[in-house]
């Protein structure tokens, strides 16, 4: 519950300082191109064609664009998410100043030019009290939809009540899905039903409606800061991507920092790229890679080195940040088949092959992997087809496929008793799964003391069931309990 | 300020919107008087009015409103020196009657009025003070209307249609109540009204405009007596014949 709550706490005050910097333009732009309809029509236009960029792709624009500005500027977490969300906003709030303007009765506005109010005094008197009804809805509106699209910050790497949302899609619990969504739903609600209160106070001028609206409004914003004094702890941030095993991986060494004194807070749901990089950056403290991800397509490497070189290569590439070292497992592509059918590597599998049949998951037969693999062991098969992950392994079972592509540390392979095939001539690169640290605490002894105890402590066959606990379909755990399972089984050097 | 209201004065004064609206009109209104300018739609008569307090802000020619040059300082400042009351009216709907009425003077700094000495004045009942202009009949929020432009003591009044959207017993009213207080603070006034009869019976002196210029200047005794040009008999002719025939049925 108290994660909810902190996460609510980020929402609220992430939506709050989007709908505030919006106001902030809004209120004047609208105010200038309410009495000039040619600036009305670029204004509106422009805020028109923002809005028709879906909220996640606005969200990832601001990424890229963060980066070319570049001068230390955060291209991750709070700020690209603020900014595209106040961009969201914009078009309601706009839309209604203007409307609210030019909705005056021109008799009023005569009257108020003719009894001599400078424009100071008209904008004051007279407009801003007739139209600020009319406002009040725009920014209900645009209130609402922003602490619907605030969701989706979490993709960027700002804490929201999204991390639910989309830790639970990856790992398919619906249970947190729902909880993400009815929180952020309650949340709008609340915001919408004080708004209202507020805009009924405006429009039929009731002093108690805007006091109780704008008393609750305070309230809220007081709650939602409450959680950012007071804790002097040191919060270091714990990276994950966005599928199980990075979930998992995530909480087993967030409870360790914590068991350390360390306030954790989690960036999870992360694109593969985004996450090397906001390490480099200290916008998250420490997370796991895999060493060909990073090998391939960050160092850009083609060939396959040694196990020893190719780490020392990425903790060169890394510096200043940290590789604290390999966690005993790799989460690799790999071939795999049932077992008993007497085959052991893919060498013995080429030889068979032409009389069997691949499936492939969708993205496999168009990798690098799948090329190596066929020109080193010359490897052709009678059909191969691609399928999505759970219909591939369904078709293993069910014998319409007899070999299919896996990841190595796959919950599935345990669990239906596969044999992944050896690799005697190492033409699948590593993808040992390694543990980095961020620049600030490259050197924080305390810091490396508290995560070390992982390295070489994971095996593969336990990091198997630890993924197969929240992938299967009945009886699934969260990410947090398959993580305490895990370190329960970590291996003892 | 003076014991009646200032003279204005107009010298060439043009506009044109397009075509021309106000073409080179001379004229002076006499200190105190209240004179009515009548004349068909688009005859120019609302612009010139407009003019005199910058609503509308004149082409060529000079307007002096008590020998000082309207166009001197900035329009606010001049406005508050004037009384303006037009047919929309213009309440402010989100302010009391009370508030409403002292709106020019707090515009201008300028003090609070006596809101119930104004409100007598326009007879309306001191408790409709702390009404809301929704809740007033139009004839009612008139009476505010020419409250609010009494009350910064101004001596010039202009009045656009003043009367022109109430019914003939309100206005009627209202008119003459009009041209008592008139009389009573010693005001300069100057109306517009399309309603020939109303200029004949309220005004001093009547100006009859067409094509944007003034095409006949007499007091109501000279045109009623034919003596103000042909535009001037056309316009008088309605309400002396409706006269006449009303008399007729009378007998």
């Amino acid at each position: 519950m108290s994660e909810i709550a902190s996460l609510a706490a980020h929402h609220i005050l992430l939506s709050a300082a989007a709908l505030g910097l919006a106001l902030l333009i809004a209120l004047p732009l609208g105010l200038a191109a309410a009495r000039r309809p040619r600036l009305a029509g670029l204004v509106l236009g422009i805020a028109g064609a923002i809005q028709t960029i879906p909220g996640l792709a606005l969200l990832a624009l601001f990424y890229p664009l963060l980066l070319m500005v570049g001068h230390g500027v955060p291209a991750l977490g709070f700020l690209p998410a603020w900014l595209a969300l106040s961009l969201y906003a914009l078009l309601p709030m706009l839309r209604n100043v203007v409307a609210g303007v030019r909705g005056l009765d021109p008799a009023v506005i005569e009257a108020a030019d003719g009894i001599g109010m400078t424009g100071a005094q008209r904008l004051r008197l007279v407009e801003a009290p007739l139209a600020a009804p009319v406002v009040m809805a725009g920014i209900r509106t645009a209130t609402v939809w922003t602490i619907g699209a605030a969701t989706l910050a979490t993709t960027v790497g700002a804490a929201s009540l999204g991390n639910p949302i989309f830790a639970g899609l990856q790992t398919e619990d619906w249970a947190q899905v729902l909880k993400g969504c009815l929180a952020s739903a309650a949340l709008a609600l609340t915001a919408d039903g004080l708004l209202a209160l507020i805009e009924r106070g405006l429009a039929r001028r009731e002093r108690w409606s805007l006091w109780l609206g704008g008393v609750g409004v305070a309230l809220g914003l007081l709650a939602a800061c409450a959680p950012l004094v007071g804790s002097s702890q040191q919060t270091v941030v714990v990276g994950a991507k966005n599928f199980s095993e990075q979930y998992i991986l995530a909480r087993l060494i967030g409870a360790r920092l914590e068991k350390a004194g360390y306030a954790v807070s989690y960036r999870e749901g992360l694109g593969s790229a985004v996450a090397l990089r906001a390490l480099r950056q200290g916008d998250i403290d420490v997370y796991v890679d895999y060493s060909g991800t990073i090998w391939a397509d960050s160092m850009h490497r083609d060939k396959p080195e040694s196990r020893a070189q190719t780490l020392a290569g990425i903790a060169g590439f890394l510096e200043p940040a940290a590789l604290v070292g390999p966690l005993g497992f790799e989460n690799a592509y790999a071939l795999a088949m049932k077992k008993g059918r007497g085959i052991g590597d893919l060498q013995g599998l080429a030889s068979v092959a032409p009389s069997l049949r691949l499936g492939a998951d969708l993205e496999f037969l168009s990798r690098p992997e799948w090329r190596a693999v066929q020109s080193a062991y010359g490897l052709r098969f009678a059909s191969q087809r691609a399928y999505s992950p759970t219909f591939m392994y369904r078709a293993l079972e069910s014998g319409q496929a007899d070999v299919i592509s896996a990841f190595s540390s796959d919950g599935r392979i345990a669990a239906d008793d596969l044999a992944v095939l050896a690799d005697p001539e190492h033409a699948l690169p590593g993808y040992d799964a390694i543990l980095l640290v961020s620049p600030n605490h490259a050197r924080d002894a305390r810091f490396l003391d508290a995560v070390r105890p992982l390295v070489g402590a994971i095996p593969v066959a336990a990091m198997r069931r630890a993924n197969y606990m929240v992938d299967r379909d009945s009886g699934k755990v969260s990410p947090d309990q398959a993580a305490q399972w895990l370190a329960a089984h970590l291996e003892r050097k | 300020m003076a014991d009646h209201g200032p003279e204005v004065r107009f010298e060439g004064v043009t506009k044109r919107f397009g075509a021309l609206a106000v073409d080179g009109v001379d004229c002076t209104i006499t200190p105190g008087s209240l004179v009515a300018l009548v004349g068909g739609s688009g005859a120019g008569k609302s612009t010139l009015l407009r003019m005199i307090n910058r609503l509308v802000e004149p082409d060529a020619g000079r307007l002096t409103i008590g020998g000082r040059d309207v166009g001197e300082g900035p329009a606010p400042l001049l406005r508050r020196r004037i009384g303006y009351v037009f047919q929309s009216i213009g309440l402010m709907p989100h302010m009391t009657v009370a508030e409403n009425i002292a709106l020019p003077p707090r515009v201008a700094r300028n003090g609070a009025p006596d809101i119930a000495k104004l409100l007598e004045m326009v007879e309306l009942p001191a408790d409709y003070a702390s009404r809301r202009p929704d809740a007033l009949s139009g004839g009612e929020r008139q009476r505010v209307g020419v409250a609010r432009a009494l009350a910064t003591g101004a001596k010039l009044m202009l009045l656009d249609e003043p009367f022109g959207a109430l019914d003939p017993v309100t206005r009627d009213a209202i008119g003459r109540r009009y041209r008592d207080l008139h009389d009573r603070l010693g005001l300069t006034s100057i109306m517009v009204t399309h309603d020939m009869a109303e200029a004949l019976l309220l005004a001093d002196r009547v100006l009859v405009m067409a094509r944007g210029r003034i095409v006949a200047d007499a007091t109501p005794a000279e045109m009623l007596s034919g003596q103000a040009g042909p535009e001037a008999n056309a316009l008088v002719a309605v309400p002396a014949r409706q006269a006449e025939a009303i008399e007729a049925l009378r007998r």
